[in-house]
C-alpha cells in the first residue's frame, strides 16, 4: 500500500479547490464574526423561549440548609426570574435596580445563582442586600443551558402559570424596566 | 509630561514598524536594505519597551492622572502588584503583546542574519506589517496613555482583587510571548510561500522558533489553570470558557506544527500542510485575540467591551489571516511533496497525530463558536456549549492521541518493520494491568476514563524509557527533549484521568473546633483569626487535618473596591492536594466551609511543564546553530536528509 503525497497533474484542479478552501472558511469566519458584532443585539426578544413553560429544575435553595425547589415554585403569581453570579460585574451593576423592583413595585424576584460558589454568593448577597424571595443553587449551569443563558446576566418574566413572558438578556435598569418589564407585567395582569 | 513621552515613543515606534514593512521587502530582493532593515527592527524595540517603561513607571509611581492607570490601580496596593497591573487591563496588555511583538521581530533580525535575504527580507516584513498593524490598534482605539485632566481623581479604583496574584504577574506575559511568537512561523511560512522556496530549509529555521514559541504558550495555559484552580476557590482547573479555548486553539494548531516540520524537515513531505499549519496557528492566536478583546463572547474573564475595538481588530484579523490564505491558495499548487512511505511508518503515525490534533482543534473551535453561529442564524436566539460537550469528544481523541504517541518513537522513517513493535505489545498488556491496578489500590474503585488514562500514559512512559535505555550514550538533546515532552503529555494524561474522576468534594457547617471527615482524612477548624494585609483586612480559618497537615483559608475584604475574595487554604502533595474555601459565616456562629480532595491534580502542571522543557530542550540541539545557507537550488523539492536514527521527532 504505497503512499504518495504527490498527487498526479489531472488533480490540479481539485488540489486548487483545496487549496482555496481555508480562504474560504476563513472568509465564512470573519463573516459570521462580523455578524454577530454588529447584529447581536442583547435586548433583542429571543423567540423560542417566549410562551414556552419555564424548563423543569430541581436545585438546592441557595442557604436553605438542604431545601429544593423545582419549577412548580415558580407558579402561582407572576416572578421575576434573575439568572446571576458573584463573578458577573454587570449583575452587580443591576442588583439595586432589582432591589428597588422587589421593594417599591411587589413583584416578587427569584434568582438562580449560576456557575457559581455557593458561599460567596451568599456573602454577596449579605453584603449588596437580598432581594430574592429565594435563589436556586445552578452550580454546574444545568438550569443555565436548559435557559438558553449566554452569559449573566439574565431576566426572565414569568407568568402565574409558569410561563416564560419575557426575556431581557443583560443588565436590567431603570428605563429597561419601564420600557421593557413593566409593561410585560401589565399586559399579564390585563389578560389573565 | 514622562507619559507624553511613552505617547510619543509609541507614535514613533509606528512609523518605524511601517518602515520596516517596507524596507523588509526591499531587502529581499535588494540585500543593501538589510542594514536599515535590521536597525528599523531594533529601534522599534527600543522605543516599544521605553513606552511600556513609562507605562509601569506611572503605575508605580501612583500618577492617577492617567486615565489607565486610575481605573486599575490604588496607591494601597503593594508596588509588585502595581507593576503587574500595568497588564491588568486590556490597554496596557495590549502595549505587552505589543513589545513581546517587537521583541520577536528584533529577535528574528538578529538571531536570522544568516537566512537567505528572499526569506529573511520578507519575514522581517511581514512582522513589520503586522506590528504597526497592533501599534496603530493601540495608538487609535485603545490608547493607554489617556490623561485625565484638568481634575485627577486622588486614588484609583484599584485592581481587580482576582488579578491581585502572583499568578496574573506571570501568566498574561508567558501566554503573549507563546501568542506572538506564533507569528514568526507564520511570517517565515508567508516569506516561503512568496520566495517560492518552501523546503526542508525553511522548515528547519521554522522548528526553534515555533519550538519555543510553543514551550512559552505550553506553560502561559497551564499557568493560567493553576490560576484558576487556587484563586477561583472551587477547586476546578479548567471550564472550557471561551477565553481558554482562545488561548488552547492556537496550542492545539502549534503542537501539530511541530510534528509536521519534522516531517517536513526530515522527509521533505507534507510541506504545503506544514505552510497552512504555521499560519493556522498564529491566525488562531489572532482569532484568539479578538475573541477576548472585542467582546464578542461572553466570558468569565474577556475584557471590557468596545464596538471600536471589535471592528478594529476583525479588520486586521481579515487583512492578516485573509491575505495569508489568499497567498497559501495562490502558491501552495506548485507544491509538490515526493517523498514516498510504506505500512506503519513514522510519517503515517505524525501524519495520525496531525489529523487527531486538526479534528480536535476543531471540536474546540466549533465548540467555541457555535453559540455565535446559531445566535446569527436564528436571529437572537441564545445557547451556551458547556463542558459535557467538550469531554465527551475532545477525551477520546486525546487516548488516542496517546496511543499513537506511545508507539511513535520507536517507528522509523519510510518503513517500520512490524516486529519493533512487538515489545511495545507486551508492554501495553503490563500498562493496562498497572492502569487497572493502580486505581483499585489508591481509590480502591475503578473508573474506565482515569484507568485509560493510566494505563495509556504508563505505556507512552514505559516505551520511551526502554527506547532511551536502548540508545543510551547517543541520545541527542533533540531526542531527549522529544522523549520529555513526551513524558509531560503521559503525565498530564494521567494527572487529568485521575483528578478528574476521584475528587471528592463537601460542604460542611463547623465551628471552631469542629471537625469533619474527608475520604478518610479529619479536618478539623482550628482556629479563626483576623488578618491584615497591605490592603484588605481578612478573617483567617485554620484548619488541621489528623495527619498534622495546616491549612489557611482567607476570606478578604478589599477596602478600595469593597470586594470580597476567598482565598482558598491549600496543601499541595504529589499524589493529592487537599483544598479548603472558608464560605460565610452563618447565624449560628459557625462557618460554611467546602473541602475538595483532589487526587494527583499537580500532574496536570507537571506534565504541562515537562512538556516545555522538552519543546526548550529541543532547540538546544547543535543542530538547530548550524544554519546553512544553500544556494537556491531546486525550489520545492530538497531531497531528504539523510536521517539519523535519534530524529526527535
Amino acid at each position: 500500500m504505497a503512499q504518495t503525497a504527490a498527487a498526479p497533474a489531472h488533480a490540479a484542479a481539485h488540489r486548487m479547490i483545496g487549496r482555496l478552501l481555508p480562504l474560504a472558511g476563513f472568509a465564512a469566519l470573519v463573516a459570521l464574526l462580523y455578524l454577530g458584532f454588529t447584529l447581536r443585539d442583547p435586548t433583542l426578544l429571543p423567540s423560542a423561549l417566549i410562551a414556552q413553560p419555564f424548563p423543569r429544575f430541581d436545585l438546592p435553595i441557595l442557604g436553605g440548609g438542604g431545601r429544593r425547589a423545582t419549577e412548580a415554585d415558580l407558579q402561582g403569581a407572576p416572578r421575576l426570574v434573575n439568572v446571576w453570579a458573584t463573578w458577573c460585574p454587570t449583575c452587580l451593576a443591576e442588583h439595586a435596580e432589582l432591589t428597588r423592583i422587589g421593594a417599591e413595585t411587589g413583584l416578587s424576584i427569584i434568582g438562580i445563582n449560576y456557575k457559581d460558589d455557593a458561599a460567596k454568593a451568599i456573602a454577596w448577597l449579605v453584603r449588596h442586600g437580598d432581594p430574592y424571595q429565594f435563589n436556586v443553587v445552578d452550580a454546574d449551569g444545568d438550569l443555565g443551558v436548559e435557559l438558553g443563558v449566554y452569559g449573566a446576566p439574565e431576566t426572565f418574566l414569568v407568568d402565574a402559570a409558569g410561563i416564560i413572558r419575557h426575556k431581557r438578556v443583560g443588565e436590567v435598569n431603570r428605563a429597561v424596566w419601564e420600557n421593557e418589564i413593566a409593561p410585560a407585567w401589565r399586559n399579564l395582569a390585563a389578560t389573565p | 509630561m514622562i507619559v507624553e513621552l511613552g505617547h510619543f515613543a509609541a507614535i514613533l515606534a509606528l512609523l518605524m514598524a511601517a518602515g520596516l514593512a517596507g524596507t523588509g521587502f526591499l531587502a529581499a530582493t535588494n540585500p543593501a536594505w538589510r542594514g536599515l532593515t535590521q536597525a528599523l527592527a531594533l529601534g522599534q524595540l527600543a522605543l516599544v519597551a521605553l513606552s511600556f517603561a513609562v507605562l509601569v513607571a506611572a503605575f508605580v509611581g501612583n500618577d492617577f492622572s492617567v486615565a489607565y492607570v486610575a481605573q486599575n490601580s490604588n496607591s494601597a496596593l503593594p508596588w509588585h502588584y502595581r507593576v503587574s497591573a500595568t497588564w491588568g487591563a486590556h490597554e496596557g496588555s495590549f502595549l505587552l503583546w505589543t513589545l513581546i511583538a517587537a521583541g520577536w521581530t528584533a529577535a528574528v533580525s538578529v538571531a536570522g542574519r544568516q537566512l537567505p535575504s528572499e526569506v529573511h527580507g520578507r519575514a522581517l516584513g511581514v512582522l513589520g506589517a503586522l506590528n504597526a498593524a497592533f501599534l496603530l490598534f493601540l495608538l487609535s482605539a485603545s490608547n493607554p496613555f489617556e490623561r485625565l485632566l484638568p481634575a485627577p481623581p486622588t486614588d484609583g479604583a484599584d485592581l481587580n482583587p482576582l488579578l491581585q496574584d502572583f499568578g496574573l504577574i506571570v501568566h498574561p506575559p508567558l501566554l503573549y510571548i507563546g501568542y506572538v511568537g506564533l507569528a514568526v512561523a507564520f511570517a517565515f511560512a508567508a516569506a516561503a510561500l512568496l520566495a517560492g522556496r518552501l523546503d526542508a530549509a525553511w522548515a528547519r529555521w521554522t522548528r526553534p522558533w515555533t519550538n519555543v514559541a510553543w514551550a512559552f504558550l505550553t506553560c502561559g495555559i497551564a499557568l493560567g489553570s493553576w490560576w484558576a484552580y487556587y484563586e477561583l476557590g472551587w477547586g476546578g482547573w479548567w471550564f472550557w470558557d471561551p477565553v481558554e479555548n482562545a488561548s488552547f486553539m492556537p496550542w492545539l494548531a502549534a503542537t501539530a506544527l511541530i510534528h509536521s516540520l519534522a516531517v517536513t524537515e526530515k522527509r521533505g513531505a507534507f510541506k504545503a500542510w506544514t505552510a497552512f499549519l504555521a499560519l493556522t496557528a498564529f491566525s488562531l492566536a489572532l482569532l484568539g485575540a479578538f475573541i477576548v478583546r472585542s467582546g464578542v463572547l461572553t466570558s468569565v474573564h474577556a475584557f471590557a467591551t468596545d464596538p471600536e475595538r471589535g471592528v478594529f481588530l476583525l479588520i486586521i484579523l481579515a487583512l492578516a489571516v485573509g491575505g495569508a490564505f489568499a497567498l497559501y491558495a495562490a502558491r501552495a499548487p506548485s507544491i509538490g511533496s515526493r517523498a514516498t512511505y510504506d505500512g506503519i511508518s513514522r510519517e503515517l503515525l505524525l501524519l495520525a497525530n496531525n489529523a487527531i490534533l486538526t479534528l480536535a482543534l476543531a471540536v474546540v473551535l466549533l465548540g467555541t463558536l457555535y453559540p455565535l453561529a446559531y445566535e446569527a442564524a436564528t436571529g437572537g436566539d441564545k445557547i451556551s456549549v458547556g463542558p459535557p460537550y467538550f469531554n465527551r469528544v475532545f477525551v477520546p481523541l486525546m487516548l488516542l492521541l496517546a496511543a499513537g504517541l506511545a508507539i511513535a518513537p520507536i517507528s522509523r522513517w519510510k518503513r517500520t518493520p512490524l516486529k519493533l513493535f512487538q515489545k511495545a505489545g507486551w508492554m501495553l498488556l503490563a500498562a493496562a494491568a498497572i492502569g487497572v491496578a493502580a486505581p483499585l489500590a489508591f481509590a480502591g474503585a475503578l473508573k474506565a476514563g482515569a484507568a485509560a488514562a493510566a494505563a495509556l500514559g504508563t505505556w507512552v512512559a514505559v516505551v520511551l524509557a526502554a527506547d532511551c535505555w536502548r540508545h543510551r550514550g547517543a541520545l541527542t538533546r533533540s531526542y531527549l527533549g522529544m522523549a520529555m515532552a513526551h513524558l509531560g503529555f503521559a503525565v498530564s494524561l494521567v494527572g487529568i484521568g485521575a483528578t478528574s474522576q476521584f475528587s471528592s468534594a463537601l460542604d460542611a457547617r463547623l465551628a471552631v473546633g469542629e471537625a469533619v471527615e474527608l475520604n478518610g482524612v479529619a479536618y478539623r477548624f482550628a482556629s479563626l483569626t483576623q488578618v491584615d494585609g497591605p490592603n484588605y483586612t481578612a478573617e483567617r480559618g485554620t484548619f488541621t487535618t489528623d495527619a498534622g497537615v495546616t491549612l489557611h483559608a482567607e476570606k478578604r475584604h478589599y477596602a478600595a473596591s469593597g470586594q470580597v475574595m476567598t482565598e482558598a487554604g491549600i496543601a499541595a502533595g504529589f499524589f493529592r492536594d487537599l483544598y479548603v474555601t472558608l464560605g460565610e459565616r452563618l447565624p449560628d456562629g459557625s462557618w460554611a466551609v467546602r473541602l475538595n480532595d483532589k487526587p494527583l491534580v499537580r500532574w496536570v502542571w507537571l506534565g504541562a511543564l515537562l512538556m516545555a522543557g522538552g519543546g526548550i530542550l529541543a532547540v538546544m540541539d547543535p543542530r538547530y546553530r548550524r544554519v546553512r545557507v544553500r544556494a537556491r537550488s531546486s525550489r520545492a523539492d530538497v531531497a531528504p536528509v539523510p536521517q539519523a536514527a535519534q530524529s526527535g521527532g
